[in-house]
């Protein structure tokens, strides 16, 4: 690196840059599946959702802010009847497109498609190395669907799609399971941290890593280096020592941020409640106005204090974590992430009373189809106790 | 040293699949066949990499935009780099 700036790159990402680095935009809270810990509590479609014609012009805004590329997800965002319209017009508009997908309209055809095209990335959901423990999360049926999916994709050439998994206290056990799938595919593994956003704050105290599982994850990681990705989402993790590949910061609103089906713009993706709401892309000034000037990402992008953790000898590395994670777990946004590496959460977590954490602010579930029930697996553990692109390269 | 050394003799252009997005540290650069971000440190290096493809040789283009002497092995490893990661491709004419 050239050695003219004295200013940390990460310090310049703290304050903010011009556009997003990596913006999530849900695009339908529909879904066909009713996964236990969705972070967006999908299932029904929201009426006040945006129009083909209002989530173009969000495209056209894009393009003028040079925003590379958008993750697309959902909800299952391929059940729009205007999605692949919408693909096109994103890549006719120089924005790549990622989108997050169960699978289930992953046909051949489709694949074929997907996979002559560079400016399009897929990601298929997997919870589970196994039909048992996937679908004990996401469904009857999903992982077959999923194995599918991924089937049609490396059939048509798709190389290096991305396997996306949420760790869960019982899959962690199979990570080297779910690299292997990803190998078998050519696609690029990508693990993410459970959260208890949305209906993930229902199964958090069930599915969260036991602190010796928060080990297991960040020596895994340790070990495949840059070939797995992260969504820099372990960050919490490089408290246990070196620092994980990523930028290892809290990026909401600074970084990143999320567009939801009704152009609500939050923080981050697994931040959808009122206190994290900057705005809307269908107010004067469309998204670039809210990213640029909204009050809440103003203040977000102001040096951190880091409260109660400023005294502790890892700040430097977690910075106190996940602040979607503390939020709904009812812990102060300035004190220790709910699974501290180093237990400082603990007593904390222990004090908050029952149902006094806070709620998200939509809940889009079925009423119908009731979320996936978690059904214990045969056991295989009881070691019980509390404990997230891009491929990043400095030049 | 010697293949760093031919870095900066070398004729380069940015790669048409990569993005640059100009920011207040320097730049971000996307590309879109590797989907890999990198970052420019510094708005030199930005003024050198969007000079490359009308310059014979890397080395010129630093000296048409400014970039000191002694500078110019950073700028080498910066460029190198980017070459590694198909950030920039050589050009024969």
């Amino acid at each position: 690196m050239t050695a003219t700036t004295s200013v940390p790159l990460v310090e310049h990402f703290a304050e903010g840059l011009d556009a997003p680095i990596c913006l999530t935009w849900e695009l339908t809270y529909a879904c066909n599946l009713a996964c236990a810990h969705c972070l967006s509590s999908s299932g029904r479609r929201d009426p006040r959702e945006l129009s083909t014609a209002e989530a173009k012009a969000v495209i056209d805004e894009l393009e003028r802010m040079q925003v590379f590329y958008v993750n697309i997800g959902g909800g299952e965002p391929t059940i729009r009847s205007d999605f692949w319209e919408l693909l096109d017009y994103a890549v006719d508009h120089h924005v790549g497109v990622k989108f997050s997908t169960n699978g289930s309209r992953i046909t051949a055809e489709t694949a074929a498609l997907l996979a002559g095209n560079d400016y399009v990335d897929v990601q298929i959901s997997l919870d589970g190395a196994t039909a048992e423990v996937n679908d004990a999360v996401r469904g009857e049926g999903s992982y077959a669907t999923a194995i599918q999916a991924m089937e049609h994709l490396a059939h048509a050439g798709f190389e290096g799609f991305k396997l996306s998994v949420v760790c869960t206290r019982e899959n962690i056990g199979q990570l080297d399971e779910f690299k292997a799938i990803a190998d078998r595919y050519g696609a690029q593994l990508r693990l993410t941290r459970l959260r208890p956003s949305g209906r993930g704050a229902d199964v958090w105290d069930e599915l969260h890593p036991t602190a010796v599982q928060q080990r297991e994850i960040y020596d895994w990681l340790m070990a495949h280096g840059e070939n797995v990705l992260t969504g820099d989402s372990f960050f919490h993790l490089a408290a246990f020592g070196e620092a994980l590949p990523g930028l290892n910061l809290c990026g909401a609103g600074r970084v990143v941020c999320l567009i939801d089906p009704v152009g609500d713009v939050y923080a981050c993706p697994v931040a959808i409640h009122d206190e994290f709401l900057a705005g809307n892309v269908r107010e004067e000034g469309g998204f670039q106005k809210v990213w640029r000037e909204s009050e809440l990402f103003e203040t977000l992008r102001e040096p951190q204090s880091g409260g109660a953790c400023a005294s502790c000898s890892a700040y430097d590395a977690c910075r106190g974590g996940c602040m979607a994670a503390k939020f709904f777990t009812g812990l102060p946004l300035d004190g220790p992430d709910p699974e501290c590496v180093k237990g400082n959460a603990d007593l904390l977590l222990a004090n908050v009373a029952d149902g006094s954490a806070p709620k998200p602010s939509g809940d889009h579930s079925r009423p119908g189809a009731v979320p996936v029930t978690l059904m214990r697996r045969p056991d295989r553990s009881c070691d019980e106790n509390p404990l997230a692109g891009i491929a990043l390269g400095a030049s | 040293m010697t293949v760093a050394l031919a870095v900066l003799d070398r004729a380069w252009a940015l790669s048409p699949q990569v993005s640059v997005r100009p920011e207040r540290f320097g730049a971000l650069l996307y590309h879109f066949g590797t989907r890999r971000l990198s970052f420019l440190k510094d708005p030199l290096l930005l003024t050198v990499v969007q000079s490359l493809s009308d310059a014979p040789s890397a080395r010129v283009a630093c000296e048409r935009a400014g970039v000191a002497e002694t500078a110019l092995p950073a700028y080498e490893k910066a460029l190198a780099r980017l070459a590694d990661t198909d950030m920039l491709q050589e050009r024969t004419s």
